[in-house]
């Protein structure tokens, strides 16, 4: 009888398990379907020449697929992005995790995590019809829609998770040590300073690096605010086109199983393996520098 | 290392953070010499320094009030009874959005029905069945990547696996599925949480009754969880109706002619047509009150979901306490 009971328990296990290596199976698909419309691309242009040529022109004839201009272009948002939304995401999480009183921290919270359920084509929208004419009378610029506005609204993107990451970290320092700094004399933000926020870093790091990885795989809002050209930009007032604009606003028409679009998926693959080494770092740093007391500092 | 282990088993057991650290503030503000003027001096750096940290968190929600402002400012005036209830006319200028918000629902419905089994699923075997361990952290690894991989790129896989590979076309259902892989971290990072707050002195009183493990968690363990689990569901839905990228190859087209009568059909979405219309519709300026209007009407939608979810949140929390 109990026997029984165990093998339907172990089955269940099984099935469970099972089920819940559907996103590892998600991702490896992802990365299969990425690789077999991409790589026939590297047929017509070599690995080298389809990374570091500074030419995009995929639909002119003979076309060129060089997306050095594009990777730039995402490189350059998503850092500009990363100096606003860093110290506005870490700041505000010291705020919330130590100095805010608690009800004002049950409304701010919130807030921050309705910003981030903000559709990103809103953002795009309100970047491209408020901010880009605005931009443009007040600094007097050819266009709005540029590099600055669209690392503008992407930090408002990659805010509310560097917030939200950052706060769970600082949260979670030990008391004792906060009150070691504090009864040695040191005022609330010397504690903060130099105990909580080096004893919180790891889950920091990971937390900026997470954002600027939302930062550089957002699509809506570059495709609508960013400008569009495809060339390496000379000020952050020029227009850019990062990888993913490309990808949205190509693939609709580039021919089914042409160069195009096999260039567009091998432009999928290089963001992708973007996004992965983010990942890998952030994991790396969470779980080798994870937070285990006093240890950490 | 042996002074760190005599200091851990000194410690006294924890207290809560916030009204210990406020009450020893209070304490040292009470006892600090006021003439002392390498004190005070440090005091009004922090003071100062304090403010741009306040001031940092309060631009998040200046940032929100903003965007929200402008839009419903420039947006309420389309909505009316025509622009919910009709489709559009004469090349977009004219008319309603029903069928975006028709095919906006069936899609983030769609992802839902397909994420939320599976998300479950996964969080009840990462929270109730899996030991610490090397593949226990492939799952987690595989998780937060899939978590990361950015919109557009959902939107390339499902072209390729989805319309393509299975020959489902542009479709709701291409489109429904796309989503439902990009939402399913949502659901099993929100299932975990909720899984991860039932006490284990409810598993261990019904397995102390003799209950099988399957048992426990579907009479004792899902019910008591199963508010946090819904929350994380709407959270879903919310962030399938707001997304644009992964449905533009898949699911949703420019325009078109007639209502979805089944899951093969194209269809247009919230998202897509504000897209359409800002940059590629015929009339960008005329339509702008179109575009406001959908704007706002989707953002309804999602702040709504999403205020819905936090405010019960909160409820099950303090009643949790």
């Amino acid at each position: 009888m109990a026997n029984t009971r165990q093998i339907k328990d172990r089955g269940m296990n099984v099935f469970f398990f099972c089920i819940a290596t559907a996103s590892i199976t998600i991702l490896f698909m992802i990365s299969v379907f990425l690789f077999m419309e991409g790589l026939p691309i590297f047929k017509v242009v070599s690995v080298k020449d389809f990374i570091f040529g500074s030419y995009w022109y995929p639909t002119s004839d003979p076309p060129d697929f060089g997306i050095f201009p594009l990777i730039i272009g995402s490189v350059v948002v998503t850092i500009l992005s990363a100096s606003v939304s860093i110290p506005l995401g870490v700041m505000s999480a010291v705020y919330l995790a130590e100095i805010a009183r608690v009800k004002i921290r049950e409304i701010v919270k919130p807030i921050v995590e309705l910003l981030a359920a903000l559709p990103s084509v809103v953002i795009g929208f309100f970047g491209m019809v408020i901010v880009a004419p605005f931009l443009q009378n007040v600094l007097d610029i050819p266009t709005g829609l540029n590099i600055f506005n669209a690392s503008l609204m992407l930090a408002f993107m990659s805010v509310p998770t560097i917030c939200s990451i950052s706060e769970d970290a600082i949260y979670s320092v030990p008391t004792n040590l906060k009150e070691a700094s504090l009864a040695l004399g040191a005022t609330h933000l010397e504690t903060i300073v130099r105990v909580v926020l080096p004893a919180s870093i790891s889950g920091i790091s990971t937390a900026i690096i997470l954002g600027m990885s939302r930062a550089i795989g957002e699509t809506m809002v570059v495709l609508m605010v960013a400008g569009g050209a495809a060339m390496v930009p000379a000020s952050i007032f020029d227009p850019a086109r990062p990888m993913p604009a490309s990808i949205a606003a190509e693939m609709a028409e580039a021919p089914f199983r042409g160069d195009h679009y096999y260039a567009l998926f091998a432009t999928g693959i290089v963001l992708f393996v973007f996004i992965f080494i983010f990942n890998i770092i952030a994991e790396h740093i969470a779980h080798k520098y994870r937070q285990v007391g006093e240890a950490s500092l | 290392m042996q002074t760190t282990r005599v200091e851990t088993m000194v410690n006294f057991p924890p207290i809560d953070l916030t009204t210990k650290v406020e009450k020893i503030d209070q304490t040292k503000n009470r006892n600090s010499p006021p003439a002392s003027s390498q004190m005070s001096r440090r005091q009004l750096i922090q003071k100062i320094v304090f403010v741009f940290f306040r001031g940092a968190a309060w631009v998040n929600g200046v940032a929100l009030l903003i965007i929200i402002y402008f839009m419903v400012a420039n947006g309420w005036r389309a909505i009316t009874w025509t622009f919910l209830t009709q489709a559009p006319r004469d090349s977009m200028t004219k008319g309603g959005i029903l069928p975006c918000i028709v095919g906006t629902l069936g899609l983030s419905l769609g992802a839902i029905i397909v994420a939320f089994p599976i998300g479950i699923a996964s969080a009840i075997y990462l929270n109730e069945y899996a030991r610490p361990g090397r593949i226990l952290r492939l799952i987690r690894l595989g998780i937060n990547n899939l978590a990361g991989v950015p919109s557009v790129v959902f939107g390339l896989f499902g072209l390729a696996f989805f319309c393509i590979y299975l020959k489902m076309g542009v479709s709701l259902l291409a489109g429904a599925l796309t989503l439902g892989a990009m939402t399913l971290p949502v659901i099993i990072g929100a299932s975990e949480e909720a899984l991860k707050a039932v006490p284990d002195t409810y598993r261990e009183a019904s397995l102390g009754l003799g209950a099988t493990k399957l048992q426990t968690i579907f009479r004792v363990v899902l019910p008591t969880a199963l508010p946090g689990i819904l929350t994380g569901g709407i959270l879903g839905i919310s962030r399938a109706a707001g997304e644009t990228a992964p449905i533009m190859f898949t699911a949703a087209v420019f325009f078109s002619p007639r209502m979805p009568s089944s899951v093969f059909d194209e269809i247009m979405a919230l998202p897509y047509h504000i897209y359409v219309l800002a940059t590629a519709g015929t009339e960008i300026e005329a339509t702008r009150p179109l575009q406001y209007g959908t704007a706002l009407v989707l953002i309804a939608l999602v702040l709504g979901l999403n205020l819905a979810a936090i405010l019960w949140r909160a409820r099950l929390r303090k009643r949790m306490q």
